[in-house]
């Protein structure tokens, strides 16, 4: 029954998307406000619509029904409730499902805004996400659908296909008696069942899906024609919040990784990973240019592509990781699910770039750029290295896949490549990141940069320098060492100027002139703390990537293993198993002392998951800010629990990536925190008033 | 344990010899043991250690799993891979000869990177030329953009370069600044 409705709900839900698309575009040739509203009627209807059936899939997940498919694939009875919920998300029908829910809440949110004198985008916003929220309710309705179940015939058995699987349909195909309920389902993969996982997809889809929304409205303006940057004022919050859900799906991603994968590590460049990271690096670059737009006019074009190519990028990483493409190009083929996806991409992308093209010369810039060392010139230079990082990460992704296609052979593209191609790109954006907030708009000379920039130049060079006689002669960590330095003295003395100023200006305290400054124009001052996140990220990053340290032995009870200053006792181990969940533990019990001193115990562990027949392997970790102690249990001696191999990483810094990380939320959130003071936003309007003025 | 067994036994029978001659003997199973351990270096008697097999591990990629280094990948397989480089290692093979080995049996998807070679080059060398192409071309339309400052510099438009209330903002507090000063 639920099934059906679930179904059933979703087919509706898919043609209502694809009539308010239809009912908006007539309503605007016809020029009926009475089609156009009747047509964001019907957007506003598909979210609850779309609701009701993620709520029927739930109900299914929670209850048991292994008679459905999808249900059967991704939860077990053993498994909490809580993950059955979170189930929804783990495989590929229901994750479908949810991006289709949050793309009918984000188009309802924006379609119930008041829209006064921008009412003529609203059409076309509609047609736009109707289009997008059709592809996917029809990959779900027509390829990947959650609700099929398995069926079996008079005899009791499972009613099997043509191919030897299993026949799935929602409603009974013929020869069929009744649903065939299996006993238990496959469980979740293990992997999967980790907090930072049931955090990890949603924040990565709110990102995905939030990113649309701003492309909406690029698309609204080009085809309505209004060449001003009101699409970009417009969206400025959606693209922060797009950009902070994106950023915190990499992170928890990350983090997930680092406490699951059992690999000692956060980012493995993985094409999944990058799937997730291009569509981001043109989200950065787009969260720098459009200041440009808006402050001098200039890029529209760009900004335009920008939008597009993040939208396509978010639409090319679901279907990524979605078609199983990065297993096999031959997998691609025998999903439907993959044709579609590069069907839509490639339509889209030509239907975008064609509309751009046709509005080319209505986009001009409104004034000149005056030099190279002025900010906006400083962040094309940004918005290049975003790209070539870009480029790098797009085309180790593709290689293996063309290699495969075109040669047969398979190749696999793995860190090394990466590492060495962004590198100098990465450390190009953080001295960028240093020089570009001291350059003015429109006019810099080297003089009046040298002037802001010297004494932070010369202090992070002394602080390279202790560096260098005190701990390394790395001449990579130098270097990174040295621009992190200067990124952070240099926003520091940001604030510190400001602030000190006000405290002149206005007679105030310290703490009372900084958060007044900073709130003052909360998306420059949050910016900077966005920076000095990067900062205190790009330490943990150079720290794990330069200084790693490892090693792996086995060793009997009361031996011990030695890394660095740090000293592993092994001292005992049991296994267990929980029935009620399904799991077997296997805990080993080690002593840990830094130089001598002992420092308490860690758990590293082992769970086998009998329903879904993988291991998960949980490290032992001693955090600190200056390191890391990382312990993996290998191996060990079943019968006599005499050995154990353990592998050991020490991680230097790698705590200063999450703290960044942390100040990275505050720093956005406070950037994207609604304006109360209006007082600024007059001047500006006025002041490109007089812009016009003086260029027509 | 059953070798060290049998040496312990055999010790005492040892002690019986004379002193010259055990002294001669010793002499022998020391210049033996120089050379054994100078052998040691390529043939070793002793199983190479897990760091060793890591190391080496750690660049190659697992066959059958994608993407995952075949150092940590937990999978039954790729432990016998490892036991594999263990065994070639203690027949005295270098590194170069183990990825050799297994590129000739799995594919060339087992480095961490296409081989230098061939067709391969097209990877390697794409990236490069796109990013110097792109900024070339952003160079060039910097000149582009900043020729007709010089035809048609009028004090206007020099107005309009401080354009936003930021900057205004800004120019105010350096202007607090310098009369602090």
């Amino acid at each position: 029954m639920v099934a059906e409705f679930g179904f059933s709900i979703l087919a509706v839900s898919f043609f209502v998307a694809i009539y308010s698309g239809i009912a908006a575009a007539f309503g605007v040739k016809k020029q009926s406000s009475a089609l156009i509203e009747s047509a964001r009627r019907a957007q506003l209807l598909t979210f609850p619509l779309i609701s009701l059936a993620a709520a029927s899939l739930i109900y299914l997940l929670v209850k048991n029904h292994f008679e459905v498919s999808f249900v059967y694939q991704v939860t077990s009875k053993s498994m909490p409730t809580y993950l059955k919920v979170t189930a929804w998300w783990g495989g590929q029908a229901g994750s479908l499902v949810f991006w289709s829910w949050l793309l009918a809440a984000f188009t309802s949110a924006v379609t119930l805004r008041k829209w006064n004198r921008d009412i003529e985008f609203l059409p076309w916003i509609i047609v736009i996400s109707a289009i997008t929220l059709t592809f996917f309710l029809g990959l779900v309705v027509f390829f990947e659908n959650p609700f099929t179940r398995f069926w079996q015939d008079a005899s009791g058995q499972i009613l099997m296909g043509m191919n030897g699987d299993p026949i799935k349909s929602v409603f009974m195909p013929s020869g069929a008696l009744a649903p065939f309920i299996p006993a238990d389902g496959r469980g979740l993969n293990p992997l999967l069942r980790h907090p930072g996982m049931v955090i990890h997809p949603p924040m990565l889809y709110l990102g995905f899906v939030s990113f649309v929304i701003p492309y909406a409205f690029a698309m609204a303006a080009l085809i309505t024609g209004r060449a001003d940057d009101r699409w970009i004022r417009l969206t400025r919050r959606w693209a922060l919040w797009a950009w902070l859900f994106l950023s915190l799906g990499l992170v928890f991603g990350g983090r997930w990784a680092y406490d699951v994968l059992g690999w000692g590590g956060y980012w493995g460049w993985d094409p999944v990973e990058i799937a997730a990271f291009m569509p981001w690096l043109t989200g950065t670059a787009f969260l720098h240019s459009v200041m440009i737009q808006e402050k001098r006019g200039l890029l529209k074009h760009w900004n335009m592509l920008l939008i597009i190519l993040t939208y396509e990028l978010v639409i090319f990483g679901t279907f990524l990781t979605r078609s199983g493409v990065l297993s096999s190009v031959h997998a691609f083929a025998n999903s439907p699910i993959g044709p579609m996806f590069m069907g839509f991409v490639s339509l889209s992308l030509i239907a975008s770039v064609a509309l751009l093209i046709k509005r080319w010369p209505e986009l001009k810039s409104e004034v000149e750029m005056k030099s190279m060392l002025s900010r906006e010139a400083l962040f094309l230079l940004n918005n290049l290295l975003f790209i070539g990082i870009l480029v790098v990460c797009f085309w180790g992704v593709i290689s293996p896949l063309a290699s495969e296609l075109f040669t047969g052979t398979k190749i696999t593209v793995g860190p090394p490549y990466y590492e060495r191609a962004t590198g100098p790109l990465f450390a190009g954006l953080l001295f960028l990141m240093a020089v570009a907030p001291l350059s003015a708009w429109g006019h810099s000379t080297v003089q009046t940069l040298g002037r802001a920039l010297w004494k932070t130049f010369a202090a992070a060079a002394v602080i390279t320098l202790i560096l260098f006689f005190a701990y390394t002669h790395n001449g990579y960590a130098l270097l990174g060492f040295f621009l992190v330095a200067f990124v952070l003295l240099t926003t520091l003395q940001e604030f510190w100027r400001g602030a000190s100023a006000r405290m002149s200006a206005q007679k105030e305290n310290f703490f009372v002139a900084l958060s007044r400054l900073a709130k003052r124009n909360r998306r420059r001052y949050g910016g900077y703390i966005v920076h000095i996140s990067m900062a205190l990220m790009a330490i943990g990053i150079l720290g794990i990537e330069i200084f790693q340290m490892e090693t792996q032995g086995t060793v009997a009870a009361g031996q011990s293993l030695e890394l660095g200053e740090y000293r592993v006792e092994y001292r005992e181990l049991a296994s267990w198993d929980d029935i009620g969940a399904g799991v077997n533990y296997t805990r080993s019990v080690v002593d840990i002392y830094e130089n001598g001193i002992y420092l308490g115990k860690l758990y590293p562990r082992i769970d086998y998951y009998y329903d879904s027949q993988q291991n998960m392997t949980i490290p032992g970790q001693h955090a600190t800010l200056r390191d890391d102690l990382y312990i993996l249990l290998v191996d060990w001696q079943p019968v006599s629990a005499q050995g154990a191999t353990f592998k050991i990483y020490v991680n230097p810094l790698v705590n200063w990536l999450w703290i960044g990380s942390l100040l990275f939320i505050f720093g956005l959130v406070f950037a994207a925190w609604p304006d109360r003071d209006p007082a600024e936003a007059p001047v500006r309007r006025k002041v490109r008033a007089e812009n016009k003025q003086a260029i027509g | 344990m059953k070798d060290r067994g049998r040496r312990t036994k055999k010790a005492p029978a040892s002690c019986r010899l004379p002193i010259a001659q055990y002294f001669a003997f010793a002499l022998v199973l020391a210049a033996l043991t120089g050379f054994f351990v100078a052998q040691s270096a390529r043939a070793q008697e002793t199983t190479p250690s897990d760091d060793e097999v890591n190391a080496i591990a750690k660049h190659l990629y697992c066959p059958v799993c994608e993407n995952t280094p075949l150092d940590v990948c937990p999978t039954e397989a790729c432990r016998q891979w490892r036991e594999l480089i263990r065994q070639m290692l203690a027949e005295g093979k270098s590194e170069q000869e183990i990825k050799d080995y297994f590129v000739a049996n799995y594919g060339a998807r087992v480095l961490a990177e296409p081989p230098r070679a061939g067709v391969n080059w097209l990877f390697y060398l794409v990236p490069p030329i796109l990013i110097l192409g792109g900024a070339f071309a952003l160079f060039s339309a910097f000149r582009a953009w900043m020729k007709p400052k010089v035809a048609e510099s009028d004090s206007g438009r020099e107005a309009a370069g401080a354009s936003s209330s930021d900057d205004e903002y800004v120019r105010r507090i350096e202007e607090e600044l310098k009369k602090r000063k």
